[in-house]
């Protein structure tokens, strides 16, 4: 592909022969140095290809950006439903990268990346919260946004925009019960 | 990577992590609830701490309680619409957010605004800094006791918003921004009023602070050596904006990934980017964090007085070819072609026609590097609208920075960070 124009992706596949990394700009620009470069990863090697992207001396990715999920439900084009994105940002080099990582019904689940960024503790709650992924290894995944007792995940697809009257049915204490 | 230091005058001081022990573990220890409603929480926050005596052994932070789904609604409105939503997500600086959003749009899009948008833009994003600034820092005064220094900024807050409520009739949820554009022209006579109020009334408001906080005993003992993060430890939380910058991580959007007016060749006839510099300091504590955003309102003075005097002349809007940018009131109103684009705009089968793909676009506000990550299916609406808010990143560290402190300065510690819990919950 004649569009590798990001330093870390030469190095990524060097380093990991066997993934398929599926390097691609998140969307086509007229101008091809403006484009957000995306690789895709399993959940099976992401703690390793992530370890690398922070300690390698030429990816030096320091800081986790930002960690969201979407939900690719009727998603033109989609194989995989929930995907995990990484934005990954190198303050020494000046670059960003952002890394996909693909998750399937019935138990979505990838490992945390708490152990290499920090940052990623209270963005793995809101996916988990937000999107009911899983991160196996988090310290503490509790629901961040949400109180404990909800049991819906309303950023998923098919969680309706009104609600599904968890507003109306909220338990209220009396003086009496408390 | 040209970020120029101005070193923090200040006189280091040993800060560094609190080492306070108890005498007896698992003694006489006792739990605090502060919030969700309390004063010095500003809005809905709630802390649990576990305390002996007046340390703080840990303390575990719930939020939520302003959850509003945004990033939901964001599936559900268009471009346009839901720059409304950012205004009540940072609501002390709602045009910064106006711009953020549309600036993640107009990358998605792929288009390049006008040079007269991009300076009342960057204009209108360092006032919204300044007034950010301007709250925080009094705030900074106000939980530790000083009601001037929280009264004295607020006057100029007010003119701040008087001059917004001059190009958009709003004064705190503007949605001044459009793809590919602004709501409006700014008024005839408005970058003069802006003029003078950064050469008469601003630099009188930061003497006032130099003299009610920088140097008051009170309020630099509870300050420094209080709330300390180190520099490796800022970056590995994600922590972004005046707060890294004060633990001495040199990261400004504005510098590092410049876009508006702080890029060189911005209008397309070769001038360079506004000349400010990076304000950092090394000490990483409360006191380093109003001084990095002290002087970032000088510095936004100053970016605001190079680019007020001469605002490019020409439309504000990108050409109404594409069919990116809604057309003027006086198009619509008397013109068939206006009518026709108009509604073509605005009817919801209509509307953007997005390409499939995603994008992210961020700014440096006031908080901290704010963007949005959207994903479009070629509709009309987003298809994922979300949100990086710096608040909700930046506050995750909080309980490793009281941890070790007593608990009045928890409270010192909050109001250093300047949470703003809409932006926080969404």
């Amino acid at each position: 592909m004649s569009e590798l124009s990001h330093p870390v992706i030469d190095l990524l596949v060097r380093q990991f022969p066997g993934v398929d990394f599926a390097p691609a700009p998140l969307l086509a620009k007229k101008n091809k140095s403006d484009e957000q470069m995306c690789v895709r990863v399993g959940p099976d090697r992401l703690l390793d290809v992530m370890t690398f992207l922070r300690e390698d001396d030429s990816c030096c990715f320091e800081q986790l950006c930002d960690l969201t999920c979407v939900d690719y439900l009727n998603f033109p084009k989609a194989r995989d439903r929930y995907g995990v994105v990484y934005s990954l940002l190198s303050l020494t080099k000046g670059h960003r990268l952002w890394v996909k990582c693909f998750v399937n019904d019935p138990s979505p689940e990838v490992p945390s990346v708490f152990g290499i960024w920090k940052g990623a503790n209270w963005m793995e709650r809101e996916v988990w919260d937000m999107f009911g992924v899983r991160f196996a290894g988090h310290p503490d995944l509790r629901r961040i946004l949400t109180w404990e007792a909800f049991e819906a995940h309303p950023l998923r697809k098919d969680y309706p925009l009104q609600g599904r009257g968890e507003r109306e049915n909220f338990e209220t204490i009396t003086r009496e019960s408390a | 990577m040209t970020t120029e230091v101005e070193e923090s005058v200040s006189t280091p001081l040993e800060a560094g992590p609190a080492t306070y022990a108890p005498e007896e573990p698992g003694g006489d220890v006792w739990v605090l609830n502060l919030g969700p409603q309390h004063p010095a929480t500003h809005t809905t926050l709630r802390h649990v701490l576990e305390l002996d005596g007046e340390h703080v052994l840990s303390c575990t932070v719930h939020i939520g309680y302003l959850h509003s789904g945004f990033e939901k609604l964001g599936e559900h409105l268009n471009y346009n619409q839901y720059v409304v939503v950012t205004d009540r997500m940072n609501y002390v600086s709602p045009m910064a957010n106006n711009i953020c959003w549309h600036h993640a749009c107009e990358k998605l899009f792929d288009i390049e605004i006008t040079p007269r948008c991009k300076a009342i833009r960057t204009i209108i994003a360092e006032l919204a800094r300044i007034q950010d600034h301007l709250l925080c820092v009094g705030a900074a005064g106000l939980d530790l006791g000083g009601f001037t220094a929280f009264m004295y900024p607020f006057n100029a807050r007010e003119d701040i918003y008087d001059l917004f409520e001059e190009i958009c009739g709003a004064r705190f949820t503007t949605s001044y921004t459009r793809v590919g554009g602004l709501m409006q022209d700014i008024t005839a006579d408005w970058h003069r009023k802006v003029k003078s109020y950064c050469t008469d009334v601003l630099p009188r408001v930061i003497d006032d602070f130099e003299k009610l906080l920088t140097r008051n005993r009170i309020f630099v003992e509870r300050t420094k050596g209080v709330g300390y993060i180190s520099h490796d430890d800022a970056i590995n939380w994600g922590m972004t904006g005046p707060l890294a910058r004060a633990s001495g991580v040199r990261r400004d959007l504005r510098k590092d990934e410049p876009y508006l007016c702080y890029e060189d060749d911005w209008d397309g006839k070769g001038t360079s980017a506004v000349d400010f510099k990076v304000p950092i300091s090394r000490l990483g504590d409360c006191y380093a964090r109003y001084q990095v955003r002290l002087a970032e309102i000088a510095e936004s003075i100053r970016i605001i007085l190079q680019l007020v005097n001469d605002i490019p002349a020409g439309p504000i809007n990108v050409l109404p070819d594409d069919k990116m940018a809604l057309p003027g009131k006086d198009e619509v109103y008397f013109s068939i072609e206006g009518l026709i684009h108009h509604f073509e705009q605005i009817m919801t089968n209509r509307g953007h026609q997005a390409p499939v793909g995603e994008a992210y676009g961020a700014n440096e506000t006031a908080n901290g590097e704010l963007g949005f990550y959207l994903a479009s299916d070629g509709g009309n609406s987003p298809y994922r609208a979300r949100c990086r808010p710096p608040s909700f990143i930046n506050y995750q560290c909080f309980p490793e920075l009281v941890v070790g402190h007593k608990i009045s300065d928890v409270i010192a510690v909050l109001s250093s960070m300047n949470i703003i819990a809409a932006e926080l919950d969404r």
